[in-house]
């Protein structure tokens, strides 16, 4: 069955256990998320459970993110199709929703229009988390990669958090493909793995997740139950 | 907002108010900390002088400072752990800033606070 949630990072601080270990966690206001659609073997190919975080204003939203979420939206295929005689496909009924993503697996007791809460993961010990890491910019070898840079001294001149040498001499004379060098660094997806799950606060819809999580405070955020064995 | 829901988190991790340890800086104090041998519980003190306070909510430390051997050794404690049993004020002293670092430089006579007297305090 597919086990996971979407939130939102809201920031890291520190708590002790009950064996009064300060315990570092990453603070996560997750859910309540609806199911917007679910996908089966059948119709899609997979199995997958669509779910939405954050409610959108309809200002904001365009007509297919309002049409995604609510039937009520007047539309000429709609109505083409009413006409035709097709069922209608069950919608959420709820506001447009600003973090939609899919969870793999079966949907089990899950239908569109209900809801997935922090207390689904209630039997999870570990977690994965998934999100967009902060961005960098075109970032040098020594922060990209961890390189060690050059020498403050003996004759080194004005390149000190350079790399060294890549194309070596007379063999190979050329620089290999893939060789790790200065670039667009961060901004881009990015999952820990295996992350235990400290507390689940189900009055304010809140998980603390031991350690850190990808991106900035008030990145969204996909936990799902971990694939690590 | 995210203040306040951190706020919210670290709440379940302070001590009550009541036992939040009193004490200033520059205070010579009895660090009472519980300690776990095997599955028994022992209390062990750690005495020195407060040279500094830092963090705020939950991840604030105090800093305490004693001479062993005649070299310096310094302790963080988290003030709202709950190893923490008791922090006892020994002698309180007249310090004029919240960071007593020169300390570490000193040996000798010049470590020595002057005194202050807690029937000073109360007038």
């Amino acid at each position: 069955m597919a086990v996971g949630i979407l939130g939102r990072k809201v920031g890291m601080t520190q708590v002790f256990d009950e064996a009064g270990t300060c315990v570092p966690v990453t603070v996560v206001q997750a859910g309540p998320c609806h199911v917007l659609q679910v996908r089966t073997t059948e119709r899609d190919g997979y199995e997958a459970v669509q779910l939405g975080f954050a409610d959108k204003p309809r200002r904001l939203a365009r007509r297919s993110e309002q049409g995604h979420v609510t039937s009520k939206l007047v539309t000429k295929r709609a109505k083409a199709r009413a006409a035709a005689g097709i069922a209608a496909v069950a919608k959420a009924e709820c506001e447009p929703q600003r973090f939609v993503r899919e969870i793999r697996g079966a949907a089990g007791e899950l239908a569109v229009g209900g809801t997935v809460t922090v207390e689904a993961l209630a039997s999870l010990p570990n977690v994965d988390v998934t999100a967009t890491s902060k961005g960098c910019g075109f970032s040098g070898a020594m922060k990209r990669h961890n390189f060690k840079g050059q020498r403050a001294t003996h004759g080194v001149k004005k390149c000190h958090r350079h790399m060294g040498g890549t194309g070596c001499s007379a063999f190979p004379s050329r620089v290999f493909k893939g060789s790790r060098m200065p670039g667009q660094y961060g901004n881009a997806r990015c999952t820990v793995r295996n992350q235990k799950l400290v507390r689940i606060d189900a009055e304010n819809n809140l998980l603390l997740i031991r350690g850190a999580v990808p991106g900035p405070n008030g990145a969204y955020v996909v936990i799902k139950q971990t694939n690590t064995l | 907002m995210s203040q306040q829901i951190l706020k919210l988190v670290e709440a379940s991790s302070l001590k009550e108010e009541k036992e939040v340890p009193q004490f200033d800086i520059g205070d010579t104090v009895d660090v009472h900390t519980r300690i776990l041998e095997g599955d028994k519980e022992r209390i062990q003190i750690f005495s020195g002088v407060v040279i500094a306070r830092s963090g705020t909510g939950c991840t604030e430390m105090f800093t305490v400072r004693r001479i062993v051997n005649n070299e310096g050794v310094e302790r963080k404690f988290p003030i709202h752990s709950p190893r923490i049993a008791k922090v006892e004020v020994k002698r309180s002293a007249i310090v004029r800033r919240a960071k007593l670092y020169y300390l570490r430089d000193r040996s000798g006579k010049s470590v020595r606070l002057k005194e202050r007297r807690r029937e000073e305090v109360a007038k």
